[in-house]
């Protein structure tokens, strides 16, 4: 057990939080982050989506990666991620039909996630599963953590609620004057907050800076 | 005649793959340092799109839609293989980027050699395979249709992306605060121009 989760594997879960997240730091799998963060609901249904995706694909890989020819590797990825897709597409669909509505082509996307590949090709390729199975995990919270953030505040400062529940209306915000801004509901504003992040995070961690 | 052209420029302005649904953004973002390379990604794209997605929507509709293979036999009628379709788009985009690239390299070195890197990469664009899902959640009517869309969305792509491009080779000079630097004054940017774009909505032929 010890050995299941030694400092390193600790590591592979923690580290995608911060210093090496998947989409403020590596800058992949944005479109989706981004798409769906107009509500804290389908952000949420969207990240579970892609941490199962990307831990058993990152698994299955993992444990064929001996067998798989260089040549058609590409392919033979495509081809477990378009399965595993399809499979957690039609379960969203027998759930949760209304936020699988939402979601509309995105959840199709996470079949060309960069994310997703990006693991399969630099991770699961060359390590073991019980490696790339936490790995896949730590990633997905990665991927998780930042579309979280900004779905909250798309969500509280556009339409004044969390998750679905009138917070500002309860507390009586819009009897003396507050107005939601609608401006955070459409897409440009998704762009500004990741950038605003961006800079909060980069601050913090000074040696995430780009040189000049 | 008016339609196709209402979405032609729908596909480019309203419904901008990059700032309304933030498809293709990986590439946009890594590519976009220098308009020159920008140029041949957007056109890269662009032909892909217009070649991709009418054929996936023939197999859309010969195919997987529920009772599309009546054609067939009519016995098959009820058949419905909606659920293969991500499977379906997602091998035809692969191997026509791969033909496409077999073909350009024979007939045209030139053209390979501006294009020729980007196309494996764009095996794996967003924009590729989101613009074949929206136009099976849209069905369009007939295939000059879906034409238009994947012409409209390809030239708005390349739009974004030189737009940007031409932007980040000026941002270079500029005196950006150090933790911006680079990734996060980039997505401003992105957001901005976003913000402008917002005003063609509403823009109806």
């Amino acid at each position: 057990m010890s050995q299941l989760f030694s400092s390193k594997n600790v590591k592979l879960l923690t580290n995608p939080l911060n210093e090496n997240n998947p989409i403020t730091v590596q800058v992949l799998g944005i479109c989706s982050a981004l798409a769906v963060t107009v509500k804290l609901k389908p952000a949420f249904v969207m990240s579970l989506s892609v941490i199962v995706v990307l831990t058993f694909s990152n698994l299955i890989i993992s444990l064929i990666r001996k067998g798989i020819p260089n040549r058609i590797r590409i392919i033979v990825q495509l081809v477990i991620i378009a399965s595993l897709v399809i499979l957690v597409d039609q379960v969203l669909k027998a759930f949760v039909y209304d936020v699988s509505k939402q979601l509309s082509v995105y959840v199709g996307l996470i079949i060309t996630n960069c994310i997703i590949m990006g693991r399969l090709e630099a991770f699961a390729m060359t390590n073991k599963p019980w490696d790339s199975f936490l790995d896949g995990i730590g990633k997905g919270l990665g991927y998780a953590r930042i579309s979280i953030v900004v779905a909250f505040f798309r969500e509280f400062l556009g339409s004044g609620t969390i998750w679905g529940y009138p917070v500002l209306e309860k507390l009586g915000a819009y009897q003396i004057g507050y107005v939601n801004n609608g401006l955070m509901i459409l897409p440009p504003m998704a762009l500004i907050l990741l950038g605003t992040i961006i800079w909060i995070q980069r601050s913090r961690t000074r040696s995430l800076i780009e040189k000049k | 005649m008016e339609n196709l052209i209402n979405i032609f420029v729908k596909a480019i302005f309203i419904d901008n793959m990059i700032f309304a649904y933030f498809l293709g953004m990986c590439s946009y973002l890594a590519v976009s340092k220098t308009v020159k390379t920008s140029v041949g990604l957007g056109i890269a794209v662009t032909f892909v799109l217009v070649i991709t997605v009418p054929v996936n929507y023939l197999i859309e509709n010969y195919f997987l839609h529920e009772g599309a293979l009546t054609w067939l036999s009519p016995k098959l009628s009820g058949v419905d293989l909606d659920f293969l379709s991500f499977i379906m788009y997602i091998a035809v985009i692969a191997s026509i980027v791969q033909l496409v690239e077999m073909i350009i390299e024979k007939f045209s070195p030139a053209l390979y050699n501006s294009l020729g890197i980007f196309l494996p990469l764009i095996a794996v664009n967003c924009a590729i395979l989101g613009a074949s899902l929206f136009m099976q959640e849209r069905s369009y009517t007939n295939i000059g249709e879906a034409f238009s869309f994947a012409f409209g969305s390809g030239i708005g792509w390349f739009l974004a992306i030189v737009g940007l491009a031409a932007i980040r080779e000026k941002l270079r000079y500029s005196n950006i605060p150090a933790p911006l630097r680079g990734l996060g004054i980039t997505f401003i940017v992105v957001g901005l121009m976003g913000l402008a774009f917002m005003s063609f909505i509403g823009i109806k032929l």
